[in-house]
């Protein structure tokens, strides 16, 4: 038995699984575990390290575990390691079309959550105006975020492509994304203190907020089952939610007792009259409607 | 008046249309260029409201102020509301504010019909037009159209949106005639007819690489009908629904269970439909689109209007208990796709893993697949329903809810048809 102390980052994890794999060490004689001390920030992938010889892997594999390494369940890279064992020498070519298999299922439970996270990343950073550049002119935004898992770096590119035009900043507590027109950077995580508490459009965002939702149809259930409450805090509408909940009833109960209006008769305008022309020619041939 | 106010009254105007799409827009982002923007992935709800539903646009009218009286809408002529305008200068700057802040992927904009359809339309589009070429905005756009607004200006505004889309509201001209005297059935088909042919030309296109290259068109149209405001039973609302998806290939009707609004009408029903029923149109339509049903096997001539306690799929399988049970071992994918429980994407699980393994009951558990609805109906290794000879109450009392349920969720990204996996490979 052997134990395998790397850091908690894909790159690392590839390196050692690449080199046992070439010793055909099988995983029930390796132990992981995750290096105690927070990781340097690891560069973008590692293409220098030296090349052992090992079969092909199909990439969705090394898709699944660029994913799964995010994740902080400590048994992440003993069971990637058996897969990927069972893919090269257990002769299980096909494992990973086995959805069914305890180990793979394990695996899609992992990047299912590490997908959630990105996605809600997202959707819910909520960037502030924090000045101009002096010699670019470009509008400057930070965001503060807090996600489950380490995903910065999984989620990044989504904001290089949307919000190309601007500079930002998006900061976490594990590592934080820059981007200034050019290049995508990543530095250490910092603390909530570092980021702006609000921005002067979030008055109007929140007017937005509050005229968007129906009172007579309130489904408190399913909106948290998607914006859950361990966000609201970092969400600036959210500080809506009680109120707009506690005044529903009254706000549909008055909808229910107002007078119902009549009808008013039609205002002179040439172009409802070109439309009742067109009414009364179409009618006789109107399809016969939907019962057989 | 202040921005604020206008955009308290215009947004308001504006939720009573159920459509909050962003998905499947033309890739394009904003790298190399001047603006902000991105679409073309999976749609991002931005936001929820505690009415469940989804914010991913700015939705906003550009104006309520309407000559029409469509008495199911607040905005209708006969209403007292408060009436406002934007300026096509405020709409831009609103939806790249709040654009920035990554609080919305696009806007949707739609408004009240003014002077007349040409006139309304010109406006909506001068809005999306700005957001394009003067401010290189590359988010999402929907924009609502007119029917009865002349094509060029449709097309015009299907050049610089993601998606148009014209509401149906109702699923019969006797509903319109009596409620909506303004709209017209048969016109707002032709008008979808004539966004089909332009999405499909732009498709064609793709396909002909020596063919002139036709001026760019959203990507998709969607409609919208309201449930509850006439008489219509589910049945006619779902083969409506069947003939927009077959003739005019809409890639979303939505639902829109009609509640009661502030400015009521004297001639509409004063009680709203439960919002159970909207949910249980929204799973027959997903039994059209993705599971190979057809509406008359989903609604029939005795029960024309779906079963509230239970989804549609489940009613179709205790009525017709005699194609059961499937063997999840050998079963083709379009049995399978009937059985109640299993969804799109456990279907293809299945498909894929007893290709190299006989599937047991504990296989199934583990894709998590809701046992108890899925046991009578399947043969799994270890599994053979005996007694599904259950007489049809008893089977029935089964799954009914609990008598006291007060919310339903409907997850609106169920089954999506999942991909196939790549065949790539790689170097560990
Ligand atoms: S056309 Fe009808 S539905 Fe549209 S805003 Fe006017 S009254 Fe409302």
């Amino acid at each position: 038995m052997r134990t395998v102390v790397i850091q908690p980052v894909f790159e690392a994890w590839r390196e050692s699984a690449r080199e046992l794999l070439a010793l055909r060490v099988p995983p029930s004689e390796v132990l992981w575990a995750d290096d105690a001390q927070e990781p340097a920030l690891f560069g973008p992938s590692n293409e220098t390290l030296p090349r052992v010889a090992v079969p092909n892997v199909p990439s969705a594999f090394l898709d699944m575990a660029r994913s799964v390494a995010a994740h902080t369940d400590a048994r992440r890279w003993s069971v990637l390691y058996r897969v990927l064992w069972r893919l090269t020498h257990g002769d299980e070519r096909h494992l990973l079309a086995i959805s069914t298999d305890p180990d793979m299922r394990q695996v899609q439970q992992w990047c299912k959550a590490i997908g959630r996270d990105i996605h809600k990343m997202h959707a819910f950073v909520r960037f502030r105006l924090v000045g101009n550049d002096a010699i670019t002119g470009r509008e400057q935004f930070v965001a503060w975020f807090e996600p489950e898992y380490r995903i910065v770096r999984l989620a990044a590119g989504f904001f290089e492509k949307r919000f190309a035009g601007m500079d930002w900043s998006i900061l976490t507590p594990h590592e934080c994304v820059h981007w200034d027109g050019s290049a995508i950077h990543f530095t250490l995580g910092v603390s909530r203190s570092a980021a702006p508490d609000d921005d002067a459009l979030d008055d109007l965002w929140r007017t937005y907020y509050r005229s968007i939702f129906n009172p007579a149809r309130l489904k408190v259930r399913a909106m948290q089952a998607e914006m859950p409450k361990k966000y609201w805090k970092n969400l600036p509408e959210a500080s809506l939610i009680t109120e707009l909940i506690a005044e529903s009833g009254g706000r549909v109960e008055k909808m229910l007792t107002t007078d119902l209006r009549p009808a008013k008769p039609a205002p002179k305008n040439a172009y409802l009259d070109s439309l009742r022309k067109m009414n009364a020619l179409d009618s006789p041939s109107l399809p016969p409607t939907q019962e057989p | 008046m202040e921005l604020q106010q206008k955009l308290e009254i215009l947004a308001d105007a504006a939720k009573y249309d159920a459509s909050c799409a962003s998905s499947g827009a033309a890739r394009k982002d904003s790298r190399g260029g001047k603006g902000v923007g991105s679409t073309g992935g999976a749609g991002i709800c931005h936001s929820y409201a505690p009415d469940g539903r989804c914010i991913s646009l700015l939705k906003v009218l550009l104006t309520n102020a309407c000559l029409y009286d469509c008495h199911y809408c607040i905005n209708r002529r006969s209403s007292n509301v408060q009436r406002a305008r934007f300026t096509p200068d405020e709409v831009v700057q609103l939806t790249l504010d709040f654009y920035k802040r990554n609080y919305i992927e696009g806007l949707f904009l739609s408004s009240g019909i003014i002077r007349s359809a040409d006139y309304t339309m010109e406006l909506v589009i001068d809005v999306a037009r700005k957001l394009r070429e003067e401010h290189h905005f590359r988010g999402y756009i929907h924009l609502k159209t007119i029917p009865e607004a002349s094509p060029s200006l449709i097309e015009l505004a299907g050049r610089y949106a993601d998606r148009i889309s014209i509401n149906i509201e109702l699923p019969t001209q006797e509903g319109l005639t009596k409620l909506a005297p303004e709209k017209n059935l048969a016109r707002t088909q032709d008008a979808m007819g004539h966004i089909r042919n332009k999405i499909d030309e732009r498709h064609a296109d793709k396909r002909k690489p020596d063919a002139p290259k036709p001026p760019p068109f959203a990507t998709g149209q969607s409609t919208q009908m309201i449930v509850g405001a006439d008489d219509s039973t589910d049945a006619v609302i779902l083969r409506r629904a069947d003939v927009l998806y077959g003739d005019y290939h809409l890639r979303r009707v939505y639902y829109s269970g009609f509640s009661p609004i502030p400015e009521p009408s004297l001639l509409l029903p004063i009680k709203a439909p439960p919002l159970v029923r909207e949910h249980r149109l929204y799973q027959a339509d997903w039994l059209l689109r993705f599971y190979g049903f057809r509406v008359d096997e989903i609604t029939t001539d005795a029960s024309p209007n779906l079963d509230l306690h239970l989804d549609p799929k489940l009613a179709w399988a205790l009525r017709n208990r005699a194609v059961f049970p499937a063997d999840v071992n050998k079963a083709s994918r379009e049995s399978l796709l009937r059985v109640p429980g299993l969804g799109v994407r456990n279907v293809n699980r299945i498909l894929s893993a007893r290709r190299y393994t006989r599937l047991r009951l504990a296989d199934l558990l583990r894709l998590r697949v809701p046992m108890k609805k899925v046991m009578p109906f399947i043969i799994a290794a270890d599994h053979n329903p005996a007694r599904l000879g259950l007489d049809d109450e008893a089977l029935r009392a089964r799954f009914l809810p609990p008598p006291r349920q007060t919310e339903l969720d409907f997850d609106a990204s169920m089954a999506v048809p999942s991909d196939i996996d790549s065949a790539r490979t790689g170097q560990m």
